[in-house]
């Protein structure tokens, strides 16, 4: 274990780098393939902190994306500055998240999860509701883009994921992650020690709120429209959640993994044309069945064999 | 001086259930209080109102002074109240010391990185409870004993002026309780207020200043160990008065078949040993009752029966054997255990839920057997149509039999009928089964800690402590031979 432990940082060095020259080996094809699956990195990254640490399912990851998108999209039509946007988009999911979060997780059981399944719905509803504005079922189109070529717009996903995955990362690790998860395992005896147990749950929230709709904002200036379908659809949750379990609960390193796997086996098979769905579910649902732990939890593993 | 604990007049209702009843106590510093009772008594809900994690109706919880009572935990906590819960879930992929470490870290999001002097203090806390060998290594990979150490580790780490200790000898030897009676005494030269909670004197006799015993939510009686030992109330509580017995021939009885055979079954709860190499043997039309104090295995024993928990060992039924053979099947063979938790379908009414009990049978016998139920429970009838959650606890208690009735078993096992009631309900509760025992052929195995209760029905007594037989025979004999041990 303990070599493992000492070669861990170099590797992960290693990989990086590679990743950064990934762009000059490979088809433009691949890199934009790469550049949505590390947004989706992030998505699935913020929503194991609060299932992995705090212990709370979130159905509804795509509530707090949407919020994040939709909140940029319509600054940047009325002609506010990027950055400016995306940072007012992700406020705007911390806001819509606390608001949901706060009287939601005084309820116990499997309630939580519903509210937040709920709320997916409503967003999406308000969406259609208000199509003048939003755009409705068609979506809008921003003016802006973070860039017009590929390479860029690789790198600066490739540098956001790794930014938010440090953070989430080191916060997991920190004092305060170790609360949580004691939170998220006993609330009872974690109150005993005289945690509020309350106060970290919102704030893991909160946390997974700013990166979700971080994300989903930068998202919009990738692709440069924003919809129902690509930023608010239930199917797009439930990816998410497949991403962070398949890659191993409770690592964030792991939902990071499980995303780029996810992502990528549904384009390179997408030769095998409507299996090509069907196969990659096949596989999360194995991963999932026999290995709980996911992909993180087989390399655990192995490594403490070797 | 003003004692460092003061409960004044705590009221607990869960429901139409008082749990806890105008119940008064008080702890100084640098003395252990002994908090005893049965199953059910209410004194891990007394427990838990002081802790704030159950909320008292009415009544004051005085802190150095300080009214807490209905207060969040993690304030009292802060205010200086320490639990050592029984069961640990200590967090499984951190270390020991990085657990102490938890109880160390203030209560703030943004500390990112924690002070060097809690390492320091985590690892003097592991030395001083004995974990210095284990401090690096896994909670999953630590004998049952080191885990509860663990837990006194993580209390002592918040230096909590008053202390609340759950059942600490609960599934430890008795080298261990020495070990442990050790730290807790610590806690009183140290100065802090100590309750101790548990289910009999004995157990914590040698360690504690007082003992104050409850039953049915309410104090029965308040002095030194010797006292409450000696105290009429308690003795009626746990050896019940004079008991009448009506065991039936022991050789008529022999002579029967055997129809269930438990041959050398253990059980393991994680670490903790709940059953080691019980035997005992039912015959076709006996009442046997398995006798022991809560904690002691009687539950973990009938779910072993049932198939509801692996078991090393052999369980006969019938002849044939049980293993392999899946909860529903054992059921449908017709072995029906009525839970202590009942288990009842709260919104369903009374009859709904002996319906669902009848499922299984021709609708013809069906109906004949609820009449038969309704004639031994006039009760019933009754409150036919009421939902099952507004019954009251004794009437909750006869609904679950009657089910479990319904289902037409062959051996029924009842697991602590008596748990919470009053002792006007256990009246009724024994004449019914009196009667069942007298009209019809069943098969009973009751588990109870409650000796009244258990012995007068019985034809064969089993004692169990800590996961063990410690005696069998005739009920006749108990209270000469294994009563002095029960208190």
């Amino acid at each position: 274990m303990a070599a493992v432990r000492r070669w861990r940082p170099w590797a992960l060095v290693v990989l990086l780098v590679l990743l950064a020259v990934l762009p000059w080996g490979v088809s433009a094809y691949i890199v934009g393939v790469l550049t949505v699956a590390y947004y989706f990195a992030v998505y699935a990254m913020s929503w194991d902190l609060l299932f992995g640490f705090a212990g709370e399912v979130n159905f509804g990851p795509t509530f707090l994306i949407g919020l994040g998108a939709y909140a940029a999209s319509l600054l940047d039509i009325h002609r506010w500055p990027v950055p400016l946007c995306v940072l007012v988009g992700a406020a705007a999911a911390v806001v819509g998240g606390a608001a949901l979060a706060v009287p939601a997780l005084r309820l116990r059981g499997p309630y939580f999860g519903l509210v937040t399944l709920v709320a997916v719905l409503v967003l999406q509803q308000v969406i259609v509701i208000f199509a003048g504005i939003t755009g409705g079922e068609i979506g809008l189109s921003v003016p802006d883009v973070l860039a017009v070529d590929a390479n860029p717009n690789y790198w600066y996903a490739l540098a956001f994921m790794v930014a938010s995955g440090g953070i989430l990362v080191t916060l997991s690790r920190s004092p305060v992650g170790l609360i949580l998860q004691a939170s998220g395992q006993d609330a009872t005896e974690t109150a005993a020690l005289g945690f509020n147990v309350a106060k970290h749950k919102v704030a893991a929230f909160c946390v997974s709120a700013f990166f979700s709709g971080l994300s989903g904002a930068m998202v919009v200036f990738y692709e440069g429209t924003v919809s129902v379908g690509s930023v608010i659809d239930l199917a797009l949750g439930v990816q998410v959640i497949i991403a962070a379990v398949l890659g191993g609960r409770r690592t964030i390193y792991g939902a990071a993994l499980g995303a780029i796997f996810l992502i990528l086996a549904n384009e390179l098979l997408r030769p095998l044309g409507q299996l090509n769905t069907f196969v990659v579910a096949a596989v999360a649902l194995i991963v999932i069945l026999f290995f709980p732990n996911g992909f993180m939890g087989i390399l655990g593993r192995a490594g403490e064999r070797s | 001086m003003s004692p460092l604990l003061d409960v004044q007049r705590v009221t607990k209702r869960f429901g139409g259930l008082v749990a806890v009843k105008e119940l008064s106590f008080h702890v100084e510093a640098g003395e252990i209080l002994g908090l005893i009772g049965p199953n059910g008594s209410g004194k891990s809900t007394a427990m838990k109102l002081i802790m704030g994690i159950e909320r008292p109706n009415s009544g004051r919880v005085l802190l150095g002074g300080q009214d807490v009572a209905g207060q969040a935990t993690h304030r009292i906590a802060r205010q200086g109240v320490g639990i050592v819960f029984q069961h640990s879930r200590p967090l499984h992929r951190q270390t020991v010391l990085e657990n102490i470490k938890l109880a160390l870290l203030p209560d703030s999001l943004l500390r990112l990185a924690a002070d060097k002097s809690v390492n320091d203090r985590a690892c003097a806390i592991a030395e001083s409870v004995g974990l210095g060998a284990v401090m690096h290594r896994r909670p999953n990979t630590l004998p049952f004993a080191d885990l509860r150490r663990l837990e006194l580790a993580k209390a002592i780490a918040r230096d909590p002026k008053v202390v609340l200790v759950d059942e600490p000898f609960a599934g430890l030897t008795a080298a261990e309780v020495g070990i442990f009676s050790g730290l807790i005494d610590g806690f009183r030269r140290e100065g802090r207020a100590v309750l101790l909670v548990d289910h009999n004197v004995k157990g914590v006799a040698a360690l504690v200043d007082r003992v104050l015993a409850m039953y049915l939510g309410e104090r029965i009686a308040e002095g030194s160990a010797e006292e409450v030992m000696r105290d009429p109330t308690v003795r009626a509580v746990y050896l019940g008065g004079s008991i009448e017995t009506h065991a039936r021939d022991a050789a008529v009885i022999d002579a029967t078949p055997v129809l269930l055979e438990v041959a050398d079954v253990s059980v393991l709860y994680g670490k903790a040993q709940a059953l080691e190499r019980v035997s005992l043997r039912v015959h076709e039309g006996e009442f046997v009752s398995v006798v022991g104090l809560n904690g002691a295995g009687k539950t973990t024993l009938f779910n072993a029966i049932s198939g509801l928990v692996r078991y090393d060992g052999r369980i006969e039924w019938a002849g044939g054997s049980l293993a392999g053979r899946s909860p529903a099947a054992i059921a449908r063979g017709g072995i029906v255990q009525c839970a202590e938790t009942r288990e009842l379908f709260g919104d369903m009414s009374v009859r709904e839920n002996l319906d669902l009990g009848g499922q299984h049978q021709p609708p013809a016998e069906s109906r004949d057997r609820l009449a038969w139920l309704f004639e031994l429970f006039p009760i019933l009838k009754e409150r036919a149509r009421q939902a099952a959650r507004t019954l009251s606890g004794g009437e909750q208690q006869m609904l679950a039999i009657a089910r479990a009735l319904m289902m037409n078993p062959r051996l029924l096992i009842l697991d602590e009928p008596t748990l919470g009631l009053a002792p006007v309900i256990l009246e009724q509760l024994s004449k019914a089964l009196e009667r069942l025992r007298r009209t019809t052929a069943i098969t009973v195995l009751l588990g109870e800690q409650n000796v009244t209760f258990a012995l007068p029905h019985a034809d064969r007594v089993y004692v169990l402590e800590h996961a063990r037989i410690v005696w069998q025979g005739d009920p006749a004999l108990f209270a000469k031979e294994a009563g002095a041990g029960y208190l």
